[in-house]
């Protein structure tokens, strides 16, 4: 069981540790906040602003439905978004970590 | 493939034979036949032909149960058992996870509701997808990095085991027990509307099966079982939606125009939704169909429905045990990725669901044949079908009463997994046998486990014959919410948290939860009932009082309503209210912070530095997944 004798306190001092998960975390709880922010303006808006909502855009179809519409894409385009940061970024700094303490 | 593809003709060219030579057994063709020769007089029921419908659940019990013979063999350790060995791809796991998550409750229902109200039933659909952005950047990689097979591996990690693993059991069973109710007391109800099999029968069939596919096949039978309901139910979604585009040209505007166009759809919301019995002049019905406020209309209660929806999906154990099934972190998240994906391309697909319902069967029809529009898609399905050939709307028909079936048999095999998961692997092996269990016993006991919890489940859901569960559904959200997510991402990211923490928050988010449920709208409150039929009643004898005849209809209504007020009106709720004492149907906004504030509290007051210290590991853990391999090996 090597895993017992591992210093976890020194890999977490570790500045390329100290790193990753300061820009994972910033990443991930800014783009949180942000998506939870946005679908919550869905509720409150078509309570607060009805006229707004039923205002036509496109031939019967309302700022309304496109707004819901677009919580769909906003929540896709923050997933692919979050894929791609995540595969070029932080797997890139985690393997770097891995790399320097001889773990891969 | 090639295997079931075989199975699967030998089976449909079987019931089709026995069909064809067996004189119609049921009186559902000749009730079809007459709907559809009689537009006149338009049905009050669905009924799926039922032998075709019978041949395609054939065909799906045929094919999980040999899905479940394949499983059964390479099921012999707990890592099989409880997370097909870690071996599962993103991309199938995306599948499952879709095919875990979206209930018939979705699928029906709500097309359902967009079908008769507009504009709010899409508006409601959004939650369920946003709510895995949570899953994707809080709680997938974390999760797959720092646990084994239950969500009391994840938060046990560095406090006390044996009270955390009992508190997260407990949670995890109360979650999972809400859950499966709703979804087996809605599948004995649905398969008796559909094709007249009574409803205990029906439960102890599908808990039969669901009990089957776990028992024998664990993960890897549930997951296949998960993959193959997402295929279907995506298919299904997407032959209905490609009918009723058809009707538009394909021109997304020509759709929404035929939506506010339609003369029924005007009626429809000017009588039954605005209850306006004279038309306001040059005011445009249908086009207020799809504007907001015509269901949801407290604003409160859709925050709180939200908030637990979006983080409650992220703390409901069957969920959070998929991505125990994936070998990395990478492939976790590339599993929400695809998850997302199919479940978001669902959702707005209701659109053309339940719109193309509200137009082409009509909001009334639907809500003749069931209150809450649950049957919209089906009629639809057969409208459609019936108008290029009888036999395709019975097919189609047919077809999605298998979905629907199979989605039920999905969702609730991955919550009895998640049940016994936490019954035998966190309370027998970790807490009565204090981890010194072989293999051999721990595989014994979760199938035990699964067995005890299928059984009890199917008790219980014969037990709730005829009461409201749909309840339920929001109550397992709210304490997946308030319970579970607060002491996941408090153990994650909180270097201060500790086994106090995760108790109290466990404890008091549960409690909060379900205490403002007993307490909330979602509760019969007898008196209201009485106050209700006694209000008709007074109208209708005051009609009478000024000699007008009434019909044998409102005769009827007078007594019935006479009934309701007798029987009601000494009554009281379940815990002893006249009326209710929260004001909303989704207790998330009260109890969410509660369950965090209470987390954090008991964790300031009763500090520990060992749990403090041991932070270090199980955040270097969770982001660089040092250690998942041999936590897999075990």
């Amino acid at each position: 069981m090597a895993q017992q004798q591992t210093d976890w306190a020194a890999i977490a001092r570790n500045p390329k540790f100290v790193e990753l998960h300061r820009r994972k975390s910033a990443f991930l709880f800014g783009w949180w906040i942000a998506s939870t922010i946005y679908y919550f303006l869905l509720p409150i808006g078509a309570g607060a602003a009805p006229g707004l909502w039923s205002v036509k855009v496109i031939g019967h179809i309302n700022f309304g439905y496109l707004f819901a519409l677009s919580q769909f894409l906003v929540s896709w385009a923050i997933a692919l978004y979050y894929s791609a940061w995540a595969n070029n970024v932080s797997d890139r700094l985690t393997n770097e970590l891995l790399d320097e303490l001889k773990l891969r | 493939m090639k295997k079931f593809l075989v199975i699967m003709l030998v089976a449909l060219t079987l019931g089709v034979a026995i069909n064809t030579v067996l004189p119609d057994f049921s009186f559902a063709g000749a009730e079809n036949a007459i709907a559809s020769a009689v537009t006149a007089q338009p049905p009050t029921k669905v009924q799926a032909h039922r032998g075709i419908t019978i041949t395609l659940f054939l065909i799906i019990i045929l094919i999980t149960l040999g899905i479940v013979v394949w499983a059964a063999k390479r099921t012999k350790t707990t890592a099989d058992f409880y997370a097909a060995r870690g071996a599962i791809t993103g991309f199938q796991n995306g599948w499952a996870i879709a095919g875990d998550y979206m209930s018939a409750a979705s699928f029906l229902g709500i097309a359902g509701l967009i079908c008769l109200y507009g504009y709010d039933g899409f508006m409601y659909s959004v939650g369920w997808l946003v709510a895995y952005v949570t899953v994707l950047l809080i709680v997938a990689e974390p999760c797959r990095n720092s646990g084994k097979f239950t969500m009391g591996d994840v938060l046990s990690f560095r406090s006390n085991p044996k009270p955390v693993r009992a508190a997260a059991a407990t949670s995890t069973v109360i979650v999972s027990v809400f859950y499966l109710l709703a979804q087996m007391v809605g599948a004995g109800k649905l398969i008796e509307l559909l094709i007249g099999i009574p409803f205990r029968v029906s439960i102890i069939g599908v808990g039969a099966l669901m009990i089957c596919y776990v028992v024998f096949g664990g993960m890897i039978a549930t997951t296949w079982v998960q993959i193959i309901k997402a295929g279907l139910l995506m298919m299904g979604a997407i032959v209905i939606c490609i009918l009723v585009a058809a009707r538009s040209g394909f021109n997304p505007v020509q759709f929404f125009a035929d939506v506010a166009n339609n003369a029924q759809i005007q009626n429809w919301t000017q009588t039954h939704l605005l209850h306006e019995a004279i038309p306001k002049p040059g005011f445009d019905y249908g086009q207020r169909f799809l504007e907001p406020g015509l269901l949801l209309k407290d604003v409160w209660d859709q925050i709180s429905l939200g908030l637990a929806l979006v983080l409650g999906t992220a703390g409901m154990p069957h969920i959070l045990m998929r991505f125990f099934t994936v070998p990395t972190a990478q492939a976790a998240r590339k599993s929400v990725i695809w998850a997302m994906f199919i479940i978001g391309t669902f959702y707005i697909l209701t659109t053309l669901l339940g719109f193309g319902s509200a137009i082409y069967v009509s909001p009334q029809i639907s809500f003749a044949v069931d209150a809450g529009g649950n049957m919209s898609n089906l009629l639809l399905a057969q409208m459609l079908g019936n108008q290029i050939a009888p036999f395709v709307g019975d097919f189609l028909l047919a077809f999605l009463c298998a979905v629907a079936f199979a989605t039920i048999l999905a969702v609730v095999s991955g919550l009895v997994l998640a049940a016994s998961a936490a019954i035998s692997h966190d309370i027998w092996v970790n807490i009565v046998r204090e981890g010194h269990a072989d293999q051999h016993e721990q595989v014994k006991a979760a199938r035990i486990a699964s067995i005890t919890f299928g059984v009890i489940a199917i008790i219980l859901a014969i037990l709730s014959e005829g009461q409201n569960v749909a309840h339920l559904v929001a109550l397992a959200f709210a304490v997946a919410s308030s319970g579970n997510l607060p002491t996941v991402v408090l153990s994650l990211f909180w270097r201060k948290f500790n086994t106090a923490g995760i108790i109290a928050g466990l404890l008091i988010g549960t409690i909060a939860a379900v205490a403002l449920v007993l307490v909330s709208p979602n509760m019969q409150y007898p008196k209201v009932i009485a106050a209700g039929a006694q209000k008709i009643a007074v109208t209708l004898e005051k009609k009478q009082a000024e000699g007008a005849v009434l019909t044998d209809k409102q005769k009827a209504d007078l007594a019935k309503a006479k009934m309701t007020y007798e029987k009601n009106k000494d009554g009281s709720s379940i815990v002893g209210l006249d009326k209710p004492w929260f004001p909303l149907k989704n207790p998330g906004i009260v109890s969410i912070p509660l369950g965090f504030l209470a987390a954090i509290i008991f964790a300031l007051l009763f500090r520990s530095k060992k749990e403090e210290d041991a932070f270090d590991e199980l955040y270097v853990k969770q982001n660089t997944g040092i250690g998942v391999a041999e936590i897999l090996k075990h």
